[in-house]
């Protein structure tokens, strides 16, 4: 029987800092099935990534379902693993379990207007949503992206960012907690939900999905409520700390859920009571 | 992957599988399974407790000892007969064997391309439990719910599970903490044996009633010197379990309890609870169900060679819940409600059935002597009050 607790061996091909406390890299499977260096994934799921002697920590992936070729995860410097993590550079390995965990409901999504929302590191776990819409555009109403990041240097893949907010096809629009001193920026300041009155949508036939620090997703619910939009609409990416991924070492429940096997993604309505409480 | 495993156990309706084994004679029955390969492990007396260990023969067991429990205490004394199980349960359960408090997962060795993993599982033994309570055999079944019938299986304790003999013993009395007739668990062995056992003592006689409950059961009971059970002994057999049924020292009124802990988050009770509880984890640890790990990665001093192992957790850590930033549950409130409320209440959303027992051992061994029952009535009890103070303002 295949452990699902053993990793498998990935290698480090591209190190890239996107902040001052966020890297992506690429990973490949020298040994990956069928000669596939790369892992059949959905957008949303995350990978267990230990690194040698020093632990686990659940990271969403954050690249491109349709590439094959690397597996990409953007990774917030916060924590132990993490720290140390950010210290590894290109040809390094890594042991790697997964995916894991529930999709964002793209397909779900198909014919709808799609409103994404997100804040910090929250965009990492979205990217892939977004590749997919851009990729599947034909099939999706008006496609919105409303970010908000704590100061100009924290913005999350700026470069692409900036691109798609080129495009005709897709609403773009950004915001920042502040600018410090000596930083930059004409941009929006505020925080991300101020930017919901120019999203433009069809509340009756648009799909949400928000990630990001819970009380700003609590704020954004709101705001979107407030303008007709349904909680079975509304899509919310959580986090808890994970031990196993797989369901069995209890430490990511809320609720009667287990974020690893239920989650991380849930619709709203279906979390909604355990959201609202404190300290569950 | 969708992996279930189902075990043989029959359902033993006719009466003719009943037999007599005389007291001295269940030395025969341990010798039968350690001759068909078996490690027997069962009820032992040490340092003032019945615990789990190896057994051998009929001296190992605790003959003539019982055992006195109220929240927070737990008294060995001498019984005034040679009862070979008479007592209720002590600290340990038969989770220790089929969910390992401490597991290696893996080694991790460098080597010139980076590091290798390797996984060093030893096949799992082979065990007889011997002197499985009602309770605790619906505490396995409710873990093989957990670690078997899920998405993911636990291959550790999947294999154990699937090797272990299990011999039930029906209780003759209910300590000062049982409250399985609350939670529809015992005191009766139903399924899940391989054989089930009543200990019957009268002035002049000794002896145990069996019964099989799967072929392996069947197999064994034919190398042991048995008699079939006349009518008169599977009455008394019947009898005894019913005493012990009436002798429950505790209740637990389970009535809409999922519903009633979901909607008391804030009851003033949680932080009453909270000023006496000390967040040991002694509850958790001795709960046959509990199953919440946590994984620990060392080095060796050369950095060459890692290892990752698995252990038994406990939500009444703050470490259980950290995140970057901090602890989910900070208060000491909010970790024995979580742990009451999934016990409880979240369980039956997660696996279609509760995870208490009733097997009284999160009273017994709490050194506080906090007893869920208590919690859960004076919830219940207080949030009547409430709805009965509404109904009165609404009449008013």
């Amino acid at each position: 029987m295949n452990d699902p607790m053993m990793p498998s061996i990935w290698r480090i091909k591209n190190y890239r800092t996107e902040t001052a406390d966020t890297f992506t890299i690429d990973l490949v499977n020298e040994h990956g099935q069928d000669g596939m260096t790369g892992m059949h994934f959905q957008p949303g799921q995350f990978n267990m990534l230990y690194l040698f002697g020093a632990g686990e920590s659940a990271i969403s992936i954050s690249g491109d379902p349709r590439n094959k070729d690397v597996l990409t995860h953007t990774v917030r410097a916060v924590g132990t693993v993490t720290r140390a993590l950010a210290r590894l550079k290109r040809g390094d390995v890594i042991g790697v379990r997964g995916p894991y965990g529930s999709p964002w409901p793209v397909v779900e999504a198909i014919g709808n207007d799609v409103l994404i929302v997100a804040g910090g590191i929250g965009l990492a776990p979205l990217r892939p949503v977004i590749y997919h819409l851009i990729a599947e555009r034909e099939k999706y109403g008006k496609v919105t992206l409303l970010y908000g990041a704590r100061s100009p240097v924290d913005i999350l893949f700026r470069q692409e960012l900036e691109k798609w907010r080129g495009r005709f096809d897709m609403q773009v629009e950004a915001t920042v907690d502040n600018a410090r001193q000596g930083q930059t920026w004409h941009g929006n300041a505020g925080v991300v939900t101020g930017l919901i009155p120019r999203a433009g949508f069809d509340p009756s036939q648009t799909t949400v999905m928000i990630c990001g620090p819970e009380l700003m997703m609590r704020f954004t619910i709101i705001e979107l409520q407030k303008r007709g939009i349904e909680e079975d609409a509304i899509h919310v990416s959580m986090e808890r700390n994970m031990k196993c991924a797989i369901g069995l070492c209890g430490h990511c429940q809320l609720g009667p859920e287990f974020i690893c096997k239920n989650g991380p993604v849930f619709r709203f309505d279906r979390i909604r009571d355990s959201f609202r409480k404190r300290e569950i | 992957m969708v992996t279930f495993i189902y075990f043989n156990y029959m359902i033993t309706e006719n009466n003719n599988s009943f037999l007599r084994i005389e007291r001295e004679d269940l030395q025969g029955l341990i010798e039968a399974l350690a001759e068909s390969g078996y490690r027997v492990i069962g009820p032992t007396v040490r340092d003032g407790a019945i615990v789990y260990d190896e057994v051998e023969k009929l001296d190992d067991l605790p003959a003539g000892w019982t055992d006195e429990q109220q929240p927070g205490s737990y008294r060995l004394k001498r019984r005034d007969d040679r009862a070979l199980f008479g007592f209720n349960v002590g600290p340990h359960s038969w989770k220790k064997f089929l969910h390992p408090p401490n597991l290696r997962l893996f080694q991790a060795k460098r080597n010139d391309k980076g590091f290798e993993i390797s996984n060093d599982n030893q096949p799992a033994p082979d065990l007889v439990f011997l002197g499985v309570r009602a309770c605790e055999l619906h505490a396995i079944a409710i873990q093989d719910k957990v670690f078997i019938n899920g998405p993911y299986v636990d291959s550790v304790y999947g294999e154990r599970r699937e090797k272990a003999f299990v011999v039930a013993v029906n209780c003759g009395q209910a300590g000062g903490t049982c409250f399985c007739t609350s939670m529809k668990t015992g005191p009766r062995a139903e399924s899940g044996f391989d054989i089930a056992l009543t200990e019957v003592i009268e002035t002049d006689q000794h002896y145990f009633v069996a019964e099989a409950g799967s072929e392996r059961g069947v197999e064994i009971l034919e190398k042991t010197r048995t008699r079939k059970a006349d009518e008169s002994e599977k009455k008394k057999a019947v009898e005894i379990v019913e005493f012990a049924a009436s002798r429950m020292g505790r209740n637990l009124d389970t009535t809409g309890i999922k519903e009633l802990l979901y909607r008391n988050h804030d009851h003033p009770r949680w932080e009453d609870v909270a000023s006496r509880c000390l967040t040991c984890a002694n509850c958790t640890m001795a709960c046959p169900t509990c199953f919440c790990t946590t994984v620990e990665d060392t080095t060796d001093l050369t950095g060459d060679h890692a290892e990752r192992w698995r252990r038994w957790d406990s939500c009444f850590t703050t470490d259980f819940s950290y995140i970057h930033g901090g602890s989910m549950r900070v208060s000491v409130k909010s970790r024995y409600r979580q742990w009451m409320t999934h016990k409880l209440a979240a369980w039956i959303d997660q696996f279609g059935t509760s995870g208490c027992v009733g097997c009284g051992r999160c009273i017994t061994w709490c050194p506080a002597g906090i007893d869920i029952t208590e919690e859960a009535a004076a919830i219940r009890k207080n949030e009547l009050q409430r709805e009965n103070k509404e109904q009165q303002d609404g009449n008013a």
